[in-house]
């Protein structure tokens, strides 16, 4: 087999090499120039070890119209990702191995990213009755992580028993927490906005409690618990204690907690409307600072894929979600990277690292070392793009982020020492 | 002015603006001849999203004393795709050429929603969306307020004006607080605690847990509907308790000054937020009120659709 | 002021105008005592007034005076922005089986009068509509003529008559604004 050369490439923005790859590794760092087989250029180009997300909905089985595997995969792949986790919210939702197999096949045979499913918690997200979580995890697809996400596993005994029953396996649950009663019928951040625009109050409470509840629960039992999309400074003070205390808890943020606020949402249109809410701009920055001391871990776009029609009405009709598989570096940049919040090794951490650590997946995150697998993300730091829906491949058109400027481009994503894309384009 | 769709649109000189052009209106209301040709041609769909039988009569007879076309499209009852009816019905109404669309809405934000997603061009005004706003509803207030209180003129300056009930989910509350701060009054806010806004403390008014002690400083007091409902959500232990401590009755109604008025924008829950003897007493405008939202209407339509159409 | 303007009538001019006019009327309406005399707002009102108070003079007899808004009437509504509307008042007693007198300062189309006849339709049925006017500029577009005329003022399209009334304006004249054709 031949081997590839990344020419002149930047491995985390420091001295240029020839980064060699063959039989999907990473066999050579050479001087720049010197390496040896078919060369893609990347001068000037950062290497990063390719993108994990820890949290995306690629909507196939059940709504193929908003995305699927393929199309979804083909966004993380120009994203710069090389795995994603599949959401189990499904229709049927991914609560059997039968399902959860059939979604990694799916990705199996689209082959532009590691698709990991992620199983559901409890029989058809109800919240009464544990899923096959061994069948799960023993199956083809080997889920470790799992999630009602959607919806908050809120039953005290059921979010315990689960915690200590995927320790068999080395799962982890990772909870979307919301308390159900204090968000009824929620349909923004709770705060003065809310009162004013008469949108019913999504208080951060009711994250952070849950968030409060579950780390002691997860001390308790000793089991590992992984908490989605914080959206709070609250919740970033909670887990800060957790961890503190040495409770295994890790924690995620999505690009869109990093950049958008709740003030978005007075122009009434829904392509703001997302769970969790777009919070003020005092948990931006206590996000933003989270994420740099590392209490929160990881970057996981909670990737949304919603048709048209979903978005096109009004606000309390509207989908919950946004895309974010293709936006996530751009906005990881503008939020972390530019401001000197964290370093590119600092990200490749939050990006790919910590979040192949929580979701168990060995072939990824590894270092750019001799000897890894060659899962890789280069990226033009200098390019500044204007997000354009209609230039998207998702197959929903749902992003915030129309008309923006977001500085950084995803230039080549390398899966498993095989390109997926070649300057900005599928491979 | 292309569209009311929040009763912060208006500037103070503008909803001057409209309660002057409301009052040379409540004139010809007065006259035996009360229609005016000022609307021939121009089409006024009232697309009802909810019931509400008084607002929707209301625009209704404002728009035909101007002469324009009225259209009543009660859009309740699709509640299939609920989403997909508010566009779909907004197309069909462009498509028939409506020059205005007066809308009521269960959803907070869907006037602004029609007014800006780029569904129709004409004008929207909005007649009361979820618990957001009811701009009309607050300038037929100030209409009350200005005949009794102001002799019919100017602005509030100055005047203070109790709002009592449930808050939270009032878009009578919400736009009359924005419309009284910007003609000069002074409003505050009475509930209990359970339904008063989250940070209500930063809106532009006081705020009171206790009607007892603010009534005797007030020019008026305006009752809200409180559904009985409430009290499953727990937001009150029950409607005795709840008439109890902030309903009004005589025996409260005489601490008000002996100018003050009582209004409420109706339906009343009689024996709930306000005692029938209150209700039916000297001192109650409701008659009035409604009376004045036909005026204030007409000048609100007038205003939108009374000269030429704005360059979009 | 602008250069190319100039003065046709000036404060004594309007003064005999409005003596005049008053004169003709109570000689028509030979101290008919159903008269009612309606300004066309804004300075047709204060027209209305003097007239009123000439004849007051002339007769020592009160003629009511009350004011028409046409807005709501006008047939170019969708050429401007909405308008703010003036106030109507018709003298108690109404208009039925009465002389009404209109009061306008200045006609030109014709418009503005064939509104205030809609108007007056809609408020009573009077005996008969008199028109008297300040200035008479010709262009009419509609077949109106007035019964009362301060000064007949041949004008080119090109130019703008303006009236100033001191109720309003703080000084009497009437002047003419651009180029003759
Ligand atoms: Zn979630």
């Amino acid at each position: 087999m031949t081997s590839l050369v990344l020419r002149g490439v930047r491995p985390y923005g420091e001295d240029p090499v020839d980064i060699v790859i063959a039989d999907g590794v990473i066999v050579d760092l050479a001087a720049p120039g010197t390496g040896d087989g078919e060369v893609i250029h990347a001068e000037d180009l950062v290497a990063l070890p390719g993108f994990v997300d820890l949290h995306t909905h690629l909507r196939e089985p059940g709504r193929e119209d908003a995305e699927t595997v393929l199309t979804g995969t083909r966004a993380a792949a120009l994203g710069g990702f090389t795995c994603v986790h599949a959401m189990a919210n499904t229709n049927p939702v991914a609560d059997t191995a039968g399902v959860v197999e059939q979604v990694w096949r799916l990705g199996q045979v689209a082959g532009l990213v590691d698709v990991r499913p992620v199983g559901a918690v409890t029989l058809g997200l109800e919240g009464e009755r544990l899923a096959e979580l061994g069948a799960m995890a023993h199956s083809a697809a080997e889920v470790r992580v799992f999630s009602d996400d959607g919806k908050c596993v809120h039953d005290a005994v059921l979010m315990r028993r689960a915690l200590e029953y995927v320790k068999a396996f080395g799962g982890v649950v990772a909870q979307h927490a919301q308390e159900p009663r204090l968000t009824e019928g929620a349909q923004m951040n709770e705060g003065e906005l809310s009162g004013r625009l008469g949108l019913a109050g999504w208080p951060a409470v009711a994250e952070e409690a849950i968030i409060a509840r579950d780390v002691l629960l997860a001390q308790h039992v000793g089991s590992r618990l992984h908490v989605c999309h914080v959206s709070t400074a609250g919740s970033v003070e909670v887990i800060r204690w957790a961890k503190a205390r040495g409770v295994d808890v890790t924690a995620e943020v999505t690009p869109h907690h990093l950049i958008l606020t709740e003030d978005l949402v007075q122009s009434y249109d829904p392509i703001y409307k997302v769970n969790p809410p777009l919070r003020s701009a005092a948990d931006v920055e206590a996000l933003r600072a989270a994420l740099a001391d590392g209490t929160i871990d990881a970057i996981a776009t909670d990737h949304a894929p919603h048709p048209h029609e979903d978005k096109d009405c009004e606000w309390a009709a509207a989908a919950m979600g946004m895309l974010g598989l293709e936006t996530a570096f751009a906005v990881a940049m503008s939020t972390m990277v530019e401001p000197g919040l964290l370093s590119w090794r600092d990200l490749a951490q939050r990006m790919s690292v910590q979040p192949a650590r929580i979701g168990r997946v060995s072939t990824q995150g590894h270092d750019l070392v001799v000897g890894a697998v060659a899962n890789l993300a280069v990226v033009d730091p200098d390019a500044r793009v204007v997000v354009e829906p209609s230039g998207l491949a998702s197959k929903s058109r749902n992003t915030p982020y129309r008309g923006m400027e977001l500085p950084g481009r995803v230039v080549h994503t390398i899966h498993a020492g095989t390109p997926t894309v070649l300057d900005g384009a599928l491979a | 002015m292309k569209h009311l769709l929040s009763a912060a649109d208006l500037s103070r000189d503008e909803a001057v603006l409209v309660l002057d052009t409301a009052a040379e209106l409540a004139a010809v209301t007065d006259r035996s001849v009360k229609k005016l040709p000022t609307l021939r041609g121009r089409t006024v769909v009232n697309l009802f999203f909810e019931d509400s039988t008084r607002t929707r009569i209301s625009f209704e007879v404002a728009a035909k004393r101007l002469s324009a076309d009225v259209i009543n499209f009660a859009a309740k009852g699709s509640s299939v795709s609920k989403g997909e009816s508010l566009k779909d019905t907004a197309l069909t109404l462009e498509a028939m050429g409506a020059d205005a669309v007066v809308i009521r809405h269960g959803s907070s934000g869907a006037p602004h929603r029609l007014a800006t997603a780029g569904w129709i061009g004409g004008s929207v005004v909005n007649a009361g969306d979820g618990t957001h706003e009811h701009p009309t509803q607050a300038l037929l207030d100030a209409f009350t307020l200005r005949r009794h209180l102001r002799e019919g003129s100017g602005d509030l300056d100055g005047l203070r004006v109790a709002i009592v009930g449930d808050i939270l989910h009032s878009r009578v509350a919400r736009s009359n607080v924005l419309l009284m701060r910007t003609l000069g009054a002074e409003v505050t806010l009475i509930a209990p605690p359970t339904l008063m806004p989250y940070g209500v403390e930063s809106w532009p008014c006081s705020v009171s847990y206790d009607i007892d002690t603010v009534l005797p400083d007030v020019d008026a007091v305006m009752m809200l509907r409180v559904q009985a409902e409430r009290m499953h959500a727990a937001y009150f232990p029950s409607t005795l308790e709840y008439s109890r401590l902030y309903g009004l009755d005589v025996a409260r109604m005489s601490r008000l000054p002996d100018h003050a008025i009582v209004m409420h924008p109706g339906p009343m829950n009689r024996g709930m937020e306000i005692s029938a003897d209150v209700a039916d007493s000297p001192r109650a405008v409701m008659v009035e009120q409604v009376a004045n939202g036909v005026s204030v209407r007409m000048a609100v339509l007038y205003l939108l659709l009374g000269g030429m159409k704005e360059d979009i | 002021m602008d250069s190319r303007a100039h003065v046709v009538l000036d404060d004594a001019d309007i003064g005999r105008a409005i003596r005049r006019i008053a004169h003709e009327i109570v000689e028509r309406a030979r101290g008919s005592e159903s008269l009612i005399l309606l300004g066309i707002p804004t300075r047709g009102v204060a027209l209305a007034h003097r007239i009123a108070d000439a004849v007051a003079a002339i007769e020592g007899t009160e003629v009511p005076v009350g004011s028409l808004d046409i807005t709501l009437y006008r047939d170019d509504l969708r050429m401007r922005p909405a308008r703010a509307l003036e106030p109507t008042t018709i003298p108690a007693g109404g208009v039925d089986d009465k002389v009404v007198v209109l009061v306008d300062d200045v006609l030109f189309s014709g418009r503005t009068i064939r509104a205030a006849l809609d108007a007056l339709n809609d408020v009573g049925r009077p005996s008969a509509v008199q028109l008297a006017v300040l200035v008479d500029r010709g262009h009419r577009q509609l077949p109106i003529r007035p019964d009362y005329v301060g000064k007949n003022l041949p004008t080119s399209l090109t130019e703008q008559v303006r009236v100033e009334v001191a109720e309003v304006d703080g000084a009497d004249q009437v002047t003419i604004l651009g180029e003759p054709q």
